[in-house]
């Protein structure tokens, strides 16, 4: 069966230890979340240079094809030291339990330069995880980091069909698919999740890899009161955003904003086209095992010996060839489609950031309002022998206008934030298309092989009929 | 839309066909008039009994099929097989498509409508082919049977230049079509029920009924394949949005997805011709010889109608034997009666027999042609791939 699970480097990365003060690096005080992450400034975002490591990477046309499948922009382009470990999460699938899947993770850290800085304790270690675990995975992420501008990867969907077919047959092919088509999908989020530098330093995401028992996650029930109340806050936010009415002194998120709205129109787009040749190759593929037995029942009629063999070697060719489609269509679905689907999900998770950047900008704007009105009324209060409320008022003041520097820290905070990670996205973006087209193109060429190989060999029976 | 004639090259489903100069014939062109198709019916022939050496005769699809049925009901050849009547001209699926393109016109861009345009107009172009293909091939059949090609109503079909529908009528008037149904209904169960005394007849007969049956569901479980490949063209040709996935300023990556782009379009032209391909070596191939197995199935049937007769007469000779009345009559009925079935037996013994040879020279001919084809294919589709391979 087609696995698809690509190793990445991390490259522009530097593993710190879990002390949360490191003292080399400038602290960022993010006072809304006490969690928060430390602003890794060593990371430059100039988007040119980001692409120019792109740029670098090899042609198709060109015999060194492997460069392509591998990664690294050379140390002369990053200011910071070259890459002291590889993760690479692999999932398998143990058992099913009573609360749903259970899976295997593997983690195998390798670490070249041996650096003793490595937070892992081990090499190669597993735990096991459940369904839900990944989900409670995301949403503690996905409420510590997303409002503050970092692109959290989207958790695989919850889908309730899903779940009632699993439970009804275990032996059932559809259910098979159904579990490796989630397996798949935690493995890619996972490798996503700690391919991100600054979510793999957070203590739940270690947690997450290395603790032998995890409490179970709440709260990731579908349909549970919290899952209707995110659901709802959702649909008032997007109904905020509507009304919100920014001034946009950046043209660069102007710009940028647009871009991802084309983009989702345009992957949503493809990712149907796909789904429907997958569709389209699985009805080829039973229509071809049909075909395959009515001829070989035809050449056991056939009275003419020789005919007779070439035509059950005809029914054994389209056999083959019915399993190449079957294997096409896997390719097209674990390589393709997935990964398109991926995408979908992702920018809405960037969509999301650009939200919450707004939402900060709104917010800073409100002190502002506030404290001008607060000012007015200070100096209305001036004309009054009210000391004391004068007093209030200017305290409120002196409060106001720290918090109005504040919300213009965290506007200018996110904003950064924002840019550096859409960058590290696109480059991501541009790095996940070009690996799975390569594949995808191989796995065509493999076909096309294969076809050649099998028709080749009926050739002469069919000829050596007299 | 005038289409050219398929030319030797396509002659798919039947071999040894046309290799008598004294009698050539081929379809070199066709009209398609809205419902209507007609044939242009060339013949070369060097016999004498034919008023020009070279001359064409416009057809429509029905004119073949008066000449099928007159045939059929034509008492001398009983002992022989009738070859298949072509089917209808099916224009239905590449017409609904041209239903829809009229309708989606709006919703599409000038590009993707010029080339949804462009298959449809192969689609329409490849249903031609076929249909000028079966209804030469029907004329070939008869014109290098011994017995057939010198056919008065065969004569008159290819030479007679007025319109020919005058003439379908009064046939129809004349011979009421009873033979035809006799033929259709209980065929099996009469020709199974026959006590064989010839060895012969008997294998035939459990092979024919057979074979129909397996070769029947094999047609229409290929047409279904045939169709699945088809369609699926639909997919590739919606990829102008895979370049615009890219809207970056990474030049590499946008020549990529080109590339892609490219690759995509080239593909999905193969897998149209595969289908194509397909369909007239595979399905096509099947489709025949299944029509074929049935004009021999009915061949056995007008013998089995033979023996019975034979046997009915020999029930009445004996009666009037019996009787002693009427002997001289039945006697002649009876001799008649067998004399015919011999003739029949006789005849029908050849025609099975090269049938058999017939029929295992084409399968050849076109199992050896397909699989060629889709070597070829293949190759083709793995040098579009920009990606370094063994090919």
């Amino acid at each position: 069966s087609f696995s698809f699970s690509p190793t990445f480097t991390f490259s522009k990365f530097q593993i710190l230890s879990r002390i949360p003060q490191p003292a080399s690096l400038p602290a960022l005080d993010i006072s809304t979340n006490s969690n928060g992450p430390k602003q890794d400034s060593l990371m430059d975002d100039d988007p040119e240079d980001l692409f120019a490591g792109a740029t670098e990477e090899v042609s198709l046309d060109s015999p060194e094809r492997d460069v392509l499948l591998s990664d690294g922009p050379s140390p002369a382009i990053t200011p910071i030291t070259p890459p002291t470990s590889v993760i690479a999460p692999r999932i398998g699938h143990i058992e099913e339990e009573e609360g749903g899947d259970s899976f295997d993770v593997h983690i195998s850290v390798s670490d070249p330069e041996k650096t003793s800085l490595s937070v892992f304790k081990q090499r190669d270690f597993s735990v096991k995880r459940r369904f839900s675990d990944f989900l409670g995975l995301h949403s503690k992420l996905a409420s510590k980091y997303l409002h503050i501008g970092y692109i959290v990867p989207p958790a695989p969907e919850k889908s309730i069909v899903g779940m009632t077919k699993v439970k009804v047959g275990k032996e059932d092919q559809s259910s098979n698919e159904f579990v490796e088509k989630r397996r798949s999908a935690l493995e890619r989020y996972l490798m996503r999740t700690v391919k991100h530098p600054i979510l793999l330093k957070d203590p739940d995401v270690l947690q997450f890899l290395e603790n032998s028992e995890l409490p179970r996650a709440v709260n990731t029930q579908a349909l549970s009161s919290a899952g209707i109340l995110r659901m709802v806050n959702k649909a008032a936010d997007a109904v905020n955003k509507m009304t919100i009415k920014m001034n946009e002194s950046d043209a660069w998120f102007e710009e940028k904003q647009q871009h991802f709205e084309n983009l989702d129109v345009q992957l949503r787009k493809l990712h149907a086209s796909v789904e429907s040749l997958v569709c389209h190759r699985k009805e080829l593929s039973v229509n071809t095992a049909q075909f395959a037995k009515s001829a070989a029942m035809l050449g056991n009629s056939e009275d003419h010996t020789a005919l007779s063999r070439a035509l059950s070697q005809l029914a054994e060719v389209e056999e083959k060839i019915d399993q190449l489609h079957q294997d096409q269509a896997n390719a097209d679905f674990y390589l393709f489609s997935e990964l398109l689907g991926d995408y979908v999900r992702l920018i809405t998770a960037v969509k999301g950031v650009f939200d919450h950047r707004i939402k900060t900008w709104q917010k800073w704007q409100d002190s502002q309002v506030l404290l001008l009105k607060k000012r007015e009324a200070e100096a209305k209060l001036q004309f009054t022998n009210k000391p004391d409320k004068l007093q209030q008022a200017k305290d409120e003041i002196k409060e106001l206008e720290g918090k109005v520097q504040q919300g213009e820290r965290d506007f200018e905070q996110i904003s950064k934030i924002i840019r550096k990670e859409v960058g590290r996205f696109e480059k991501e973006r541009v790095k996940d298309f070009k690996t799975i087209i390569v594949k995808y193109l191989e796995s065509l060429v493999q076909t096309q092989q294969q076809l050649i190989k099998y028709w080749e060999a009926f050739l002469p029976e069919a000829k050596a009929i007299s | 839309m005038l289409v050219p004639g398929s030319g030797s090259a396509l002659r798919s489903v039947s071999v040894d066909l046309n290799n008598d100069a004294s009698l050539v014939i081929d379809i070199p062109d066709a009209l398609c008039e809205r419902d209507m198709v007609k044939f242009t019916v060339h013949t070369k022939t060097t016999l004498s009994s034919f008023q020009k050496p070279d001359f064409s005769v416009p057809r429509q699809h029905e004119d073949f099929i008066w000449l099928h049925d007159t045939l059929v009901e034509t008492e001398e050849y009983a002992g022989l097989i009738i070859p298949p009547a072509p089917p209808k001209p099916d224009f239905e699926s590449p017409r609904e498509k041209m239903h829809k393109l009229g309708e989606g016109e709006a919703s599409m861009t000038k590009e993707e409508y010029a080339k949804m345009k462009q298959e449809l107009e192969a689609e329409y172009l490849a249903v031609f082919k076929k249909t000028v293909q079966v209804h030469e091939v029907f004329l070939q059949r008869l014109s290098s049977h011994p017995v057939l090609s010198k056919d008065r109503n065969f004569q008159i079909f290819l030479e007679y230049d007025q319109d020919l529908s005058v003439r379908r009528k009064n046939a129809k008037e004349m011979f009421g079509g009873f033979f035809k149904n006799m033929v259709k209904s209980a065929d099996e169960v009469l020709i199974s029920g026959i006590k064989e005394v010839d060895d012969f007849f008997e294998q035939e007969k459990t092979f024919l009924l057979d074979y129909f049956s397996k070769i029947k569901d094999s047609t229409a479980k290929a047409e279904k394949m045939t169709r699945s490949h088809k369609s699926r063209r639909g997919f590739l040709s919606k990829n102008a949005n895979l370049g615009s996935v890219c809207e970056l300023k990474n030049q590499k990556f946008e020549f990529l997805l080109e590339k892609l782009s490219d690759l995509f379009e080239k593909l999905r032209k193969v897998e149209g011709r595969v289908a194509s391909d397909q369909e007239l070596k595979l399905t096509e191939l099947l489709r025949y010889y299944m029509r074929d197995i049935q004009a021999a199935k009915d061949l056995l049937y007008r013998r089995a109608r033979a023996l019975a007769n034979y046997e009915n007469s020999n029930k009445a000779l004996d009666k009037a034997r019996l009787k002693s009345r009427d002997i001289p009559q039945a006697e002649e009925h009876q001799q008649q009666c067998l004399q015919k079935f011999d003739r029949l037996s006789e005849s029908a013994k050849k025609e099975l027999t090269s049938f058999k040879g017939r029929r295992v020279m084409a399968f050849k001919k076109n199992l050896v042609e397909m699989a060629e084809l889709e070597i070829k294919h293949a190759k083709v589709s793995l040098t579009a791939h920009p990606i370094k391979h063994t090919v």
